[in-house]
């Protein structure tokens, strides 16, 4: 049983070459760290309860003696106007940031996925044009606005703004699987398969989806940070998460009338979301490299 | 008539966008919240009264019928009036606005600017210390967002360092000059008081530069990744055996290919903009549209907030027919690539 589990692994590293892969990802420093601050991240969210000093800080608690303390070996990063640990409600805030971009995520690159091969096979057809079209559409207007939009005519909620978002994203996935699916379809293999009389289910999905993987997972770990800034954003204007929610967008805005006297209510939290930012990002280039170069 | 023919095709494609624009917002107010009728009317509301107001929204008529006398409304310029500030929004909407523009517009220029003078900066001296100092700026620039930039510039050149004033126009104090324009700048220009002007000026920066910086920092690495890539083109290295000076080879030979692609994608600059004016005026405290927004979106004031997207989807629209022009025009292969076809 061992033995063809290993086999199998051996097996996948062999068809995806992930050694060769891993090589050219890590040649790059910042690919490393970006990994290193994603994993890290997702690492703190998921052990909130257990690495946090006060976890008990995360939700309504209030100890005004301490309130607006600033930072200190007690609270590193200081306490809020409510007298709660800001590493604390930092270390909880990943949780909500995370969650927010796998559920979007999750919701959102499966449609538009799919509608960007259905498009791409059947490119210059009535298809072809409805789905982009409709695609066009959402893309007219910037996503924050049209984000802040919805959320603002349904109840603000963590909920709420997640579909929002969600409702934003899916033409960027429509797009650019479009681009690439519309690309390989003239490829030989595809057309191949077609003369073998493949149906166009099987020319879809397993001909044209495996060669767009690629560029779509780059796009994933890329849009991780950017679904964590506009959820940000949301909950900044008051229109996302809900205070008392440990909420890093909710947290910079809360801290905002005391920026004077107690910088860190703010500043921890927003530095926070940009690192988590920053590290999507780098990873999310180190990807790109490793299937660009395949490319070459 | 290359060019023209080009533009037409565009033109014909943001019609097409606005129609659809026109559609979502459309969604936006009648079918999203429900019953927009309730709304209007208030949740304590008799029934009747409900009844007759969907009577005169003609909110009883199928959707696709709604549909069509929304948009006749619309071109009509009757967007409704606000339940909020009890006035035609098209009246808000033209008092709000400027402040805005001219807020964007001068991060616009702002961002123009660092982003060539880096760019080239980063371009000339390559891998080298410059370059790195972009390469990491640019990094930051990605991950930062707007609104925390506007916290710390405000913290900093505000609080700590006092620089630029922390909020608003101009110095409490100083009188605002008569509204001509609803721009403050200009309509200090007008009345001829130009240390006015400056106070405004003033107090614009730290907004401008917090709407600007990721944007210009990611142009400038494009404009750099251009700059490195056409150093190593055969045309270049003709250009300095022919002993040309190094600066017209900078500027006049490798420059201009290189910004298209930042000016490729200076469209979706201008949506970063105007979204993130949406966070940056708050911090701020700027009366612009963002204000009048999270007003009209914190009272569910329906009416508002259509003539928000659709004012926003236009300007953008709008500015990426300007931005495709001009591409157009500093590369020739575009409109030769429609000959070809």
């Amino acid at each position: 049983m061992q033995i063809r589990l290993l086999e199998k692994i051996k097996q996948l590293s062999t068809r995806f070459d992930l050694r060769r892969k891993w090589y050219r990802f890590s040649r790059s420093p910042l690919s490393i760290v970006g990994l290193v601050i994603s994993v890290g991240s997702i690492v703190l969210a998921l052990a909130a309860p257990y690495v946090s000093p006060y976890p008990q800080h995360a939700g309504l608690f209030t100890d005004f003696r301490h309130a607006r303390l600033p930072p200190s070996f007690t609270y590193l990063f200081g306490t809020d106007e409510m007298g709660r640990d800001v590493l604390s409600r930092t270390i909880f805030g990943f949780q909500y940031s995370l969650m927010m971009a796998a559920v979007v995520l999750a919701l959102v690159v499966p449609p538009g996925v799919i509608l960007g091969l259905i498009a791409g096979y059947y490119r210059g057809t009535w298809i072809d044009s409805v789905v982009m079209r409709i695609s066009d559409m959402f893309i007219a207007v910037p996503p924050l606005v049209l984000a802040l939009a919805i959320a603002a005519v349904l109840t603000p909620s963590l909920v709420n703004s997640m579909m929002a978002v969600s409702l934003m994203w899916w033409p960027w996935y429509t797009r650019l699987t479009y681009n690439t699916a519309s690309a390989v379809r003239n490829e030989y293999f595809v057309q191949a398969a077609e003369v073998m009389g493949a149906s166009s289910f099987h020319t879809i999905f397993r001909e044209i989806l495996p060669n767009c993987l690629g560029p779509i997972l780059t796009k994933i770990t890329l849009d991780v940070g950017w679904v964590i800034l506009l959820g940000s954003a949301l909950s900044f204007v008051g229109l996302g998460a809900q205070p008392p929610t440990p909420d890093l967008g909710t947290m910079v805005a809360g801290g905002g009338q005391f920026i004077h006297n107690a910088w860190w209510i703010s500043i921890f939290p927003a530095a926070a979301i940009s690192l988590i930012i920053l590290g999507f990002n780098l990873l999310g280039d180190g990807i790109r490299d490793m299937f660009i170069e395949e490319a070459k | 008539m290359r060019l023209s023919t080009y533009i037409i095709r565009i033109a014909i494609l943001v019609i097409f966008s606005l129609i659809g624009l026109s559609i979502l917002v459309f969604v936006l107010a009648r079918v999203l919240p429900g019953d927009p009728a309730r709304m209007v009317a208030g949740a304590r509301a008799e029934e009747w009264v409900v009844e007759q107001l969907r009577k005169q929204l003609r909110l009883d008529k199928p959707l696709y019928e709604q549909y069509f006398y929304w948009v006749g409304d619309i071109f009509r310029g009757e967007l409704g009036y606000s339940i909020l500030t009890k006035r035609d929004v098209v009246t808000d909407v033209l008092e709000y606005l400027p402040a805005s523009l001219e807020l964007i517009f001068l991060a616009a220029i702002f961002q123009l600017i660092g982003a060539f003078a880096l760019g080239v900066i980063a371009g000339r001296y390559s891998y080298k210390w410059p370059d790195n100092m972009v390469r990491i700026a640019s990094y930051v620039g990605i991950s930062v967002p707007a609104f925390v930039l506007a916290i710390v510039f405000q913290l900093v050149f505000g609080w700590w360092v006092k620089w630029f004033p922390i909020q608003g126009v101009v110095t409490s104090g100083i009188e605002l000059p008569p509204t001509v324009t609803g721009m403050t700048t200009l309509d200090s220009l007008i009345a001829g008081r130009v240390d006015t002007f400056l106070n405004v000026v003033w107090h614009m920066v730290l907004p401008a530069l917090a709407l600007c910086m990721g944007g210009m920092l990611q142009d400038a690495r494009i404009i750099r990744a251009g700059m490195v890539e056409n150093k190593d083109k055969d045309y270049i290295a003709l250009a300095s055996a022919q002993g040309l000076p190094e600066r017209t080879i900078t500027f006049r030979y490798l420059l201009k290919p290189s910004v298209i692609p930042a000016v490729t994608i200076m469209g979706l600059d201008i949506a970063a903009l105007m979204a993130n004016a949406f966070l940056v005026e708050s911090v701020f405290n700027w009366p612009g549209f963002s204000k009048l927004g999270m007003r009209y979106m914190f009272n569910k004031d329906l009416n508002g907030i259509v003539a928000l997207v659709l004012v926003i989807g236009v300007i953008y629209a709008v500015a990426n027919i300007v931005v495709d022009i001009v591409v157009a025009y500093l590369d020739p292969r575009i409109r030769l690539m429609e000959r070809g076809e």
